[in-house]
């Protein structure tokens, strides 16, 4: 029994999931009486490699070949199958990033089994892992068991596990050569880019007001803001609403926004997908409105309304002022 | 271009959901049923590549009777014929035999491109797109924001997390799965419902494609409602005042206003 957790980095520096993953591994290893190994996939990583290696890790693994400088599913996919053959872990974890979302299925079906995606939790019954994931949007939970030999795979949802809870040590690295050739990567990259300069920077504001599906009609915005202004308040959605161009793409929080922590998040009309909430769950005081009393905002929520925004945000707009 | 497209029905967004007595899955009876949100953009990139390309868009579909409202829809909106894998309880694939299933039906049809929704709704695997394509050995994109043709294959735009973006070139054929809001959506006309009750719809089960549920690589064992984290301080009377003892702990207690 051996755990392998693959890391991810972008060639200059950690994803910033990887010390979770890190500290999920070591954990699930020291709860099955097993060790924790490491993977690191990069042309000449050696550097990466050794800074993994401060931590508390039987061995890293470098996996080093000329085309893996730039990602691509296929190379991926590839030499982590091979290196699996070698190293044969029964447990291979990931952070649930962009990048293993592309290539993790295709890597679970060449291996002939299905990975468990979007973890948000573990335990060990006996000496078997079950992994807790949701369902719906997170409105529900399911335990998840391995019933295929293993590789058991799973990737780790943001924020699931602490990354300050990674333990140090000094462990050796060891180069692994996959067998790779430049007919094998079918998909070209090319650079990556941002659309636009950021005019807002929502990670420097103290309080935000955030809107949601809840909010239905691009007219309707003027009321959150409202609130907002009230607060004092940074105006945020979630991504529904920027996809409908009703607020501008620099204002999304969520995985593919922008992550914030403010002192206070008030969450209008947003039922809290994980995508979503991966994007505001470190706020000091989290507080939602919304109609439905089993959204998932509420999981996450230190005070909550639930009732109809249309008569709550008057009638809150109203207190503050009172109270100012 | 030749375009397949496969849409799955999920539960309608602002569902409630109840866990059903053997907490293996969740109440059924009361919920209404709509296309996966990600699966309709992908059908809707789909036909405005056909608007641009010409071709044909065949929506794909594995899910139990309900489903053909959900096919129908499509062809409504402009997808010319679709295929239905008639399966009652597609909850008991996994999501590798799910995609067994759909490659099996593709098996006659070689298209140029398959697109899908990045994710469903309802399971969230995010995984079925990708799992085709490498059944069928098709390069693939995933979580696309636009697709354009080139002379020797498509380029496409991948979105990355932070407001990163990165274009990547393939070949064709390839399977993408497609991001929520990568364009707007179009309704269906009087005119497109009309002619979608003339366009064919193939029918097939997951015995005739000799695709088994049996031998599932994970199972789930239970499912309920998560516990809450946090202690919640729900405020409840009228919105005036609720709204009064919010703004009271906000003021007191998490002083922020």
């Amino acid at each position: 029994m051996s755990i392998l957790a693959v890391l991810e980095h972008n060639g200059k520096s950690w994803g910033r999931t990887t010390w979770e993953t890190v500290a999920a591994v070591q954990q699930m290893a020291r709860e099955l009486n097993t060790t924790a190994s490491a993977a690191v996939v990069r042309t000449g990583g050696q550097a990466l490699a050794d800074e993994a290696a401060h931590k508390q890790f039987e061995r890293v693994y470098l996996v080093d070949h000329e085309l893996l400088n730039d990602y691509t599913p296929d190379g991926y996919s590839i030499a982590l199958k091979q290196l699996i053959a070698q190293v044969k872990p029964d447990v291979v974890l990931f952070g649930h990033t962009y990048q293993v979302r592309d290539f993790l299925p295709k890597l679970a079906t060449a291996l002939n089994t299905v990975a468990v995606t979007d973890v948000v939790s573990h335990r060990v019954e006996g000496s078997e892992l079950v992994l807790v994931r949701q369902l719906f949007q997170g409105k529900v939970n399911v335990d998840v068991r391995f019933s295929s030999p293993a590789p058991h795979l799973a990737s780790l949802q943001a924020g699931s596990y602490r990354a300050d809870q990674a333990v140090d040590g000094s462990s050796a690295v060891e180069v692994v050569k996959p067998q790779l050739s430049a007919a094998d990567l079918r998909t070209k990259p090319l650079e990556l880019f941002r659309e636009s300069q950021r005019a807002v920077d929502l990670g420097a504001a103290e309080i935000i007001v955030s809107v949601g599906r809840g909010i239905k009609e691009s007219d309707n915005i003027e009321l959150v803001k409202k609130l907002a202004d009230a607060l004092g308040a940074e105006l945020a959605a979630s991504r529904p609403i920027c996809d409908a161009g009703w607020l501008p793409m620099e204002r999304q929080v969520g995985s593919s926004g922008q992550t914030v922590a403010p002192k206070m998040y008030m969450a209008v009309g947003i039922s809290g997908a994980i995508q979503h909430l991966v994007g505001m769950k470190g706020s000091r005081t989290i507080v939602a409105i919304n109609k439905d009393p089993n959204a998932p905002i509420f999981e996450v929520a230190d005070y909550g309304i639930v009732g109809d925004l249309f008569e709550v945000v008057p009638a809150l707009i109203e207190a503050i002022n009172k109270a100012k | 271009m030749k375009i397949v497209v496969a849409i799955k029905q999920v539960p309608a967004r602002d569902s409630q959901l109840r866990v059903d007595s053997s907490a293996h899955w969740i109440e059924e009876d009361d919920l209404t049923y709509e296309i996966n949100e990600p699966d309709a953009y992908a059908l809707e990139e789909a036909l405005q590549l056909k608007e641009k390309h010409g071709g044909e868009v065949v929506a794909l579909c594995a899910g139990p009777a309900r489903a053909a409202q959900t096919i129908r829809e499509a062809l409504a909106k402009g997808a010319d014929r679709a295929i239905h894998i008639e399966e009652d309880n597609l909850g008991a694939f996994d999501p590798l035999a799910a995609a067994k299933l759909l490659a099996a039906a593709l098996k006659s049809e070689a298209p140029d491109l398959i697109l899908t929704g990045l994710q469903s709704d309802d399971f969230g695997y995010g995984q079925t797109g990708v799992i085709l394509a490498e059944l069928l050995g098709l390069p693939h994109g995933t979580i696309i924001m636009q697709v354009e043709k080139q002379d020797n294959g498509i380029r496409v735009k991948r979105e990355l997390e932070d407001g990163w973006f990165q274009h990547v070139e393939m070949p064709l054929p390839a399977l993408l799965t497609i991001q929520s809001g990568i364009s707007k959506l179009r309704y269906a006309t009087l005119m497109g419902i009309k002619k979608a009750k003339t366009k064919e719809i193939r029918r097939v089960t997951a015995s005739d494609l000799g695709v088994a549920s049996t031998n599932p690589s994970i199972q789930l064992s239970r499912v309920y409602l998560p516990e809450r984290t946090k202690q919640t301080q729900l405020f409840d009377g009228s919105p005036k005042e609720a709204a009064a003892k919010l703004v009271e702990k906000l003021k007191f207690e998490a002083r922020v206003i």
